[in-house]
Formats: C-alpha cells, structure tokens, sequence
C-alpha cells in the first residue's frame, strides 16, 4: 500500500518527518515500512527530544562495567560478580488498562535484565496516582497495585522497595516506572550487539499477537478524552510464561551458542532487530512467514509492530540450533528460526516470497531525528516570609499527628504487602524501611536499593530538584550502611513541545547530572517518558532515580527502627529550618510557593561519609534520612518501626520550633546511639566537620515534645497506618 | 538424609527450598514435572510457586502432572510428602489431603509474618519441636482453607489440623487469621500423617538476618526425626 502525509500523521509522525523519510528513502515508504519508521522514530523510542541532554549525564565510573545504550547498566560489585539494572516507565498503558499496564511494565523490565544474563533478584517501583479524592484514582491505585504484585508474584523475584506518592497532577496521567535489578558473573553478561554474517537469528517465547500494536506510539503522544479507546494498545502480560523465558534463557546462556541477545519490548520485533543489526553494524533478513502467530491472517505489519510479551530475539552461532531448541521444548516455548544477519545494512523483510520491506539499517537509527526543543530557565522562587503568629494555635504533637496521616507520609504497608518481598531467601530488609536490601546468595556481601522522587521539589525549582533527588537516593542507601555505586533514571515529564515543560526536563537533568558528578555517583541506565498531559494538563516534573549500594558485610547493615530505651538520638547535619515547600508549609500552612531547600552538595557528602564510617565503626543502632515532614517525622518513623516512643530535649537552637522540627533542610539523619558510645561518635563528627544536634532519648512507649500532652507509640502507629487502609478498604 | 524437591514449570520456591534442606543436613535432589520417576528419597517437597501458571485453579494441573503419579505411589506406600504453599494446593488438588484452598477473603495477596500453632506431636514432623509456637512466613493470594463439615469433623478426631494461624502467645481468633481460613487451618496432614501441607514458609525463615529464625525449628526437628 502507498502512503502519504495523512497516514503518516496518523502515525504520529510530523509532516517534515515524513518528508524526511521519503527523501533518505528516495521514494515513499510502503505501509509496512512507515510502520516500521513510526516505531523507531516515536519519543519512546528514539529518545529525539531528550538525546542532546542526555548525552551530557555522567555516566562513567570506576565501578561501572556498562554504561546507558544496553538493554540495562551494569556495574562491578566485587568478586565476580556483577549487578544488572534499570528503571522503565510504563505510565500510558497503565492509565489505560492499570493492571496490564503496570503488569507488563514489571515483566519489561524484567526482561531488560535478564536479557544480559543475570537472574532478576529484586524488583522496586515508583508509582504516582491522582488526588485521593479524584474519582479515578482508587481504581487505579487498585489494578497497578494488583498488577505489580501478579507479575512479580508470579515470577518469584522479591519487590522490596517503591514510593508511592498522590499529586492533583497525576489525575490524567499516572506514572508507573519499575525497576529490577539482577546478579550476574561480570564475565558473563550478554550484549545486543550482533556479529558475523550469516548468522541465524532466532525467535523465542511466546506466540505474536495482535496486541500493543503501536504500543510506543501511544506512550509518545498526550492523551485527550477519547484515551479509553486505545485500550486495544495495551499488551496483556503473562508471567508464567516470562517465568519459563526466563529460566531457558539462563540455561541457554549456560553453554556458548548465544552471540547476541536482545528482548522485544518496546516496537517489538521491529526495535529488536533493527537494534541488534545497527549495534553489530550488519544487516538483517526475516522471513516473517516463520514469525510464530497466535492469530490468524497477520500482516507483515502487524507482525513488525505488536508488542505481545514475553518475547526475545537471539543471533546464534551456526550449527548450534538443535542445542538451543532442545531447551525451549524443554521449556515449552516456542522457537523459531527466522532469518538471518546479512553484510547488507538493511533490514530486509519477505512475507509469501515477496519482499515486503526494504530500509538501511543507519536511516532509521542513527538518522532518527534529533530535536534540540526550545526551553525555558525557571527563576528561583522568593523565600517566604513565614508569620510565627500562624505557628500560635498550633502545637507540634497535633501538627505530627496530622502529617503522620497525610496520603504521601502514610503507611504504604497495604502496598506492599501485596508483593511477595520475601521470596529467594535473600531479604534482609524489607520495604517500609530506608532501603531494600537483599544478599547476594552464598555471600557476605548485600545490595542495598531504593527509588525516589520529589515532584514538589522538582516542580518549584527543577536545577534544585534534580539535584536533590540524587542527594536522597543517596542518604537512604547511607542509611543501611551500604556504599552507593550507581544509578538508573526514568525521566517522567509532561509535553517536550512547550518550553515550560521542555525546560524542567533540561534544568532536572541537569540537576541530576550535578549531583551525580559530585557524589561519583554515575547514571548507568535510565528511560524517558514525555507526553505526560491530558487535555493540556501536564504532570509535576516527577524524575525517579533508582539508586544500588553495596554492604561487603550483611551483618553490618543498619535498620530504622529504634532499638533500646535510653539510646540517645542525634540530627547528623546542619538544620537552617526551611520550610518552604515542605510537606508542613503545603499542608499546615496552605502555603505552596517558595523555593525548595537548597542543596549543599559538599555537606551531603560529607555527612554522608562520616555516618558511613560511624556505622563501620558500629557505633549506631539505627539510622533514618531526614526528608520529607522534617525532623519530627523522621524520629517518628523511627519509633513506629521500632515500636518505641522518643523524648525530645529543650531546643537549644535560636530558631523557631515549627522551623526546627519541620523544616526539610538536607544532608540530615537521624541516629540512634548508645549513650557510652556518645564521646567516640562526637569526637568523628568533629573531626570531620560534622554539625550535629543531640534531640532527644528513646523511651519505652511514650513520646514526649516540651510540656504537650503525651502520646503513645500506638497512637501513631495508628494514625500512619490507617490512612491508606481506610481509603482503600472501607 | 534424602529428599526430593519437584519442580514443576512456575515453581519459584524451589530453589529456597534446597538452600534449607541443605542447611539442615539433607540430600537434596531436584526432580522435574516431566520426569518419569523419583530418585529413592526419605522426603519429596512440593514447593511453592506458580506451577502451570496456577491457570484453571491453583495446583489443578500440577494434580495432573507426569510425575505426580509417583508422588502418589509414594505418599500412599507410607512416605513422607510436604507441600508448602502451591505445594499445599497441589496436595489437595489431587486428593491426598482432604479440602481446598480458596481465594483469601480480602481479595489480596498477602505477604507477612504470621505465628503459627503446632497442635500435633505424634508424627514424624513435629515430634519432639522445641517451640511450639512459630514464627513463620505467609505469601499467597489463595490460602484460605476450606472443607465441608464432614471433613473437619474427620479432621479433628484424628487430629489432622497440623498448623493453625494464632499470635505470639498462641491465641486462636479471627483477629489473628490473615486469610480467613476455615477454623484458623494454616495446614494439615493425611490420616496416617505421613502427608502435611501448609501455607507458611519455613524456608523462608531460617536465619537471624531473615524476618523470622523459627524455620530452624521445623526443619532441625524433621532432620532429628529422620535419625
């Protein structure tokens, strides 16, 4: 079939795009072949807008073995051994069709990891819904939660981490990014890079279907009322069969026979094999005839562009097919010889004998369109003058109480407690905490992991913001004990096309890049996903950065939760009492505007490494970030997870109590020591330039703030727990 | 000591399980769905998991595998058969345990530590326990046990109600029951005893750094009773 502008439009190519195309092509593209363009070319795919900026992320490292451009990052964790990883956005389709959408992104991701040979260990999540009130979120909430938990469930792989957050601006378009990592031998990780001519090339897993045709598209394009109707483009997941997949896979990888492995995701088939060709710098030839279909009748475009799951692409060395094939019979799975790498540089496709697509292999990738968007700086906010007569009707104790129960400090326990987090053996510290952390299996050593965002933060002010998502990520890793190495990023904002939004986007990132050279932190994998807006409404800029740290002893890993009656509790870190921004300003105060507390990038390190030696000295008992809702609420998190109450000292500070206690200045924890181990912990606070704050003792149940009516541990166990229950349950 | 663990494709628990058998001095061998037999064993362990996806019903066509037959034969001349989770489901799918196990009354998939009583001594797995009460690990989405009235009469004069789901002091009630299981049933066993299945993980839950040691218990004890 012919094509044209309008069909291309419809494609959700642009008019000059599609010129483009017909003048490197030197003709128009058939349907099959504009099919192919449409995919490759998308946002999701093709990265157009966001690839200059992208370029400039620190991405190297001692420690990192694979940099972004891999179906993952991977990075050196000693011994042999390796960890494999990457976050992913499947925001769209899980709008769309919540459970399939957030179900499929799970086993994407999976995918990614395995794909290199490492067998997933953990997975984490960072899902944003709508306001609670808005008609649509608790559905929502329901089928992702669901849809997570089904998945991974059934895989077997742990999910020990996540963040969950509520924001008015999610209410069209809620994000879902998951996160897996996996363990591998650093001498044995495979690569999409395809090589040698001739080659067969082999398709495995389950069957092609019909749905997620144009499953990319759609992920690159903003939503308008009639978004429903595209539920058609949602794949539908089934992890059972991933589960096989994925342990053919690890046996086929056991032998020599695999030279490149690449899993179809996004665009399918077509974004397979076009990668593995363009990496190799070869040409491909596919028959697609032996593509196996689950329906009849599929066209060779069909066929190109579905996104059914569960599906992976491998170049095998001559001659070993029977070897290969033998395992997925094993497995059950299906297996395919369809074509083959060629000397060409084109991926050429027949369908009943006839050629049905013809395209070099370096138009559609490395001549992909590359736009460098117009963007637009955004100012610092003024500080706000907060008036101490609104801080007089309001008491600290009532104030806590009530943050405790705010939908974005809550309990996420309903969460995740329905994700198994327990299986493999391995979880040493379950979600709820600081970090997930999980042993590597047969060793001392642990992996510690979280995933944070800070849409407020990145919204105010989105230098300030990127940056101060990698300060977090970093302190909850600190928090563990665990030393971290690297991390992965999804890259959630709302329309490229608007300077506003394009210009989050470049000052978040640049944010992130700061903070990532400063702290020798490197950016190893990552995704972006644009287009976040329906009917004009874009999303807050909601970057989530994955972050992995390594434990060399298990044993030595700090937990949250307050120990012993008596310890003392310390502020690691300088408190200014900002409070701008802060979850007490917006939801106390009503006061929205103001900048986000700055980020001292010198202090973050360097408070960050003197609790790192303190807790190698042993000297603390428990240790917890202090973010969002300040100091108070952190300690309170502390003594709910330990079930133990807390009395603050007199402040000795000249600054006001609400400033002190909710302010959200950063760089700061909290930790627990034993009282005969204080003179040891100040005098390596003190050598290292450490400003610290002695707060307050840890008592039995009770929890004491100045002369305020005294409140119990289970009060607030209560207050924190029940917010989401209720919401979701009665 | 030997043991055997099937795997059946979907099965995740598998390996957790050899890491604890190993740990506590068995032989372990794994044994796949497909094949035609079971190497000579002391114990077979249907481990949890997803087997066949869990499509039709839970453990339904695990019931109906190639190598279940043997389990069987197994299991009826005498020898000993743990189903833990999927394994439990399996085990009533094919008949060797009475009942069955229905979706969780709160609709959800529930992960957590739970304690657990041990009513029965006088066989081979709890014989000689030294903690009655456990500390175990559940994660299912189907764990809610369930039999007609019958059954449980049967079930309880011959004191086949292995495990139920109590609090740390051993209290029994609907409070402390995470899946809404008939009679706080979180396992049982054959007549003869030689059969038990349970929804909680011990496998889980056998070491300090883990959410719960108790899993020591069981399995130090099972390794004892093979002496």
């Amino acid at each position: 079939m012919e094509t044209n502008e309008q069909i291309a439009i419809e494609h959700g190519l642009k008019k000059e795009e599609y010129s483009k195309i017909c003048d490197l092509l030197k003709r128009n593209p058939n349907l099959t072949e504009l099919g192919i363009f449409s995919a490759m070319w998308n946002e999701h795919c093709s990265y157009k807008s966001s690839k200059i900026h992208l370029k400039k992320l620190n991405s190297k490292g001692k420690k990192v073995i694979q940099g972004p451009g891999e179906n993952a990052g991977v990075i050196d964790i000693e011994d042999d051994d390796a960890i494999v990883f990457k976050i992913e956005s499947h925001n769209h389709p899980s709008f769309i069709e919540p459970y399939q959408g957030a179900a499929t992104g799970v086993g994407g991701i999976m995918r990614d990891v395995f794909t290199m040979g490492a067998r997933p260990i953990a997975n984490l999540n960072s899902i944003h819904f709508g306001s609670p009130q808005h008609p649509k979120t608790k559905n929502l909430l329901r089928g992702v939660v669901k849809g997570i938990g089904g998945y991974g469930n059934c895989m077997g792989i742990p999910t020990v981490g996540g963040q969950t957050s509520f924001d008015e601006s999610y209410n069209g378009n809620i994000l879902v990014n998951a996160m897996t990592l996996g363990l591998v031998n650093k001498n044995k990780i495979f690569y999409s890079k395809a090589a040698g001519i001739n080659k067969p090339v082999i398709y495995v897993g389950s069957k092609t279907g019909r749905d997620g045709i144009h499953g990319a598209s759609m992920a690159s394009a903003i939503f308008d009322d009639k978004i429903e109707e595209k539920k058609p483009t949602v794949q539908v997941g089934d992890p059972f069969t991933e589960k096989l997949l994925l342990e053919a896979c690890l046996e086929l990888m056991e032998g020599k026979s695999i030279i490149s492995i690449q899993d179809m995701g996004a665009a399918g088939l077509t974004s397979s094999s076009i990668e593995m060709a363009s990496k190799g710098n070869l040409g491909i030839k596919l028959n697609l005839n032996k593509v196996p279909c689950r329906e009849e009748k599929m066209t060779p475009y069909e066929i190109m562009l579905s996104e059914s799951q569960e599906r992976m692409l491998i170049v095998l060395e001559n001659g070993k097919e029977n070897e290969a094939k033998k395992i997925f019979d094993k497995w059950n799975l299906d297996f395919a010889v369809i074509g083959k790498t060629t000397d060409s540089k084109k991926i050429e496709l027949f369908f009943n004998n006839n050629k049905v697509a013809e395209i070099p292999i370096n138009i559609l990738a490395e001549n992909a369109p590359v736009y460098d968007r117009k963007w637009k700086k955004t100012k610092l906010p003024q500080r706000i003058k907060f008036n101490k007569n609104d801080f007089k009707k309001l008491k600290i104790s009532d104030v806590l109480k009530k943050i405790l129960h705010l939908p974005n400090i809550a309990s996420k326990e309903w969460i995740w407690q329905q994700y198994d987090h327990t299986v493999m053996g391995d979880t040493i510290q379950k979600p709820g905490s600081d970090s997930g952390v999980v042993r590597v299996h047969g060793t001392n050593k642990a992996v510690a992991t979280s995933v944070d965002s800070s849409a407020i933060y990145c919204y105010s002010h989105p230098l300030t913001g990127g940056k101060q998502i990698v300060c977090e990520n970093w302190r909850n890793l600190i928090s563990c004990g665990s030393k971290p190495i690297a991390i992965t990023n999804c890259l959630n904002f709302g329309n490229p096309e608007k300077e506003k939004n394009m210009g989050e986007f470049v000052e978040c990132v640049e944010g992130i890049n700061e903070a990532s050279k400063y702290l020798d932190y490197p950016i190893v994998s990552g995704n972006v996903s644009f287009y976040n807006e329906t009917k004009d409404k874009g999303i807050k800029p909601t970057p989530a950065i994955g972050g992995i740290g390594l434990l060399k002893d298990y044993k030595k890993m700090i937990t949250m939760d307050l120990k012993n009656n008596k310890n003392l509790l310390l502020v690691i870190g300088k408190t200014e009492g900002h409070l701008d921004q802060s979850v007490f300003a917006i939801n106390i105060l009503n006061e929205k505007k103001g900048p986000p507390p700055e980020i001292n990038l010198f202090n973050e390190k360097n408070n960050g490494e003197t609790l790192l030696k303190l807790i190698g000295e042993g000297l603390i008992n428990s240790a917890h970030d202090v973010s969002l809702g300040g100091i108070i609420t952190a300690v309170s998190k502390m003594a709910i997870k330990g079930k133990k109450g807390f009395k603050l000292n007199n402040l000795k500070v000249l600054i006001n109590k609400f400033h002190y206690y909710y302010g959200e200045d950063q760089g700061r924890y909290v930790i627990e020591i034993a009282p005969n181990n204080l003179t040891k912990v100040q005098k390596i606070l003190k050598s290292n330039s450490v400003h610290y704050d002695d707060i307050g003792i840890v008592t039995e149940n009770e929890i004491l703030i100045d002369k305020e009516p005294v409140l119990n541990i289970n009060d607030l166990i209560k207050f924190n727990k029940s917010w989401l229950e209720d919401y979701m349950d009665k | 000591m030997k043991s055997s663990v099937i795997i059946f494709p979907g099965s995740n628990c598998d390996r957790d399980m050899e890491v604890a058998l190993k740990k506590f001095g068995f032989k372990n061998q794994m044994v796949w769905h497909n094949d035609s037999g079971i190497p000579k064993s002391d114990l077979i362990v249907l481990p949890g998991g997803f087997s066949y996806g869990d499509y039709l019903r839970c453990g339904s066509i695990a019931a109906k595998s190639k190598i279940i037959k043997s389990v069987i034969d197994f299991a009826n001349s005498g020898g000993l058969v743990l189903g833990i989770c999927n394994g439990f489901q399996i085990l009533t799918e094919t008949g060797l345990l009475p009942g069955i196990l229905q979706q969780n009354k709160y609709q959800k998939f529930i992960c957590k530590n739970v304690y657990v009583k041990v009513n029965d001594t006088g066989n081979k797995y709890f014989k000689n326990i030294k903690k009655k009460i456990l500390e175990l690990h559940i994660a299912h989405n189907e764990g809610n046990y369930f039999c007609s009235e019958n059954e449980l009469k049967s079930l309880n004069n011959n004191n086949q109600i292995a495990v139920t789901y109590c609090n740390e002091n051993g209290m029994e009630s609907s409070e402390f029951n995470p899946n809404g299981a008939l009679c706080n049933i979180a396992g049982i066993f054959s007549k003869n005893k030689n059969i038990l299945g349970m929804m909680p993980h011990p496998e889980r839950v056998i070491d300090k750094s883990l959410s719960s040691n108790d899993g020591n218990f069981f399995f130090q004890n099972l390794v004892e009773n093979f002496k």
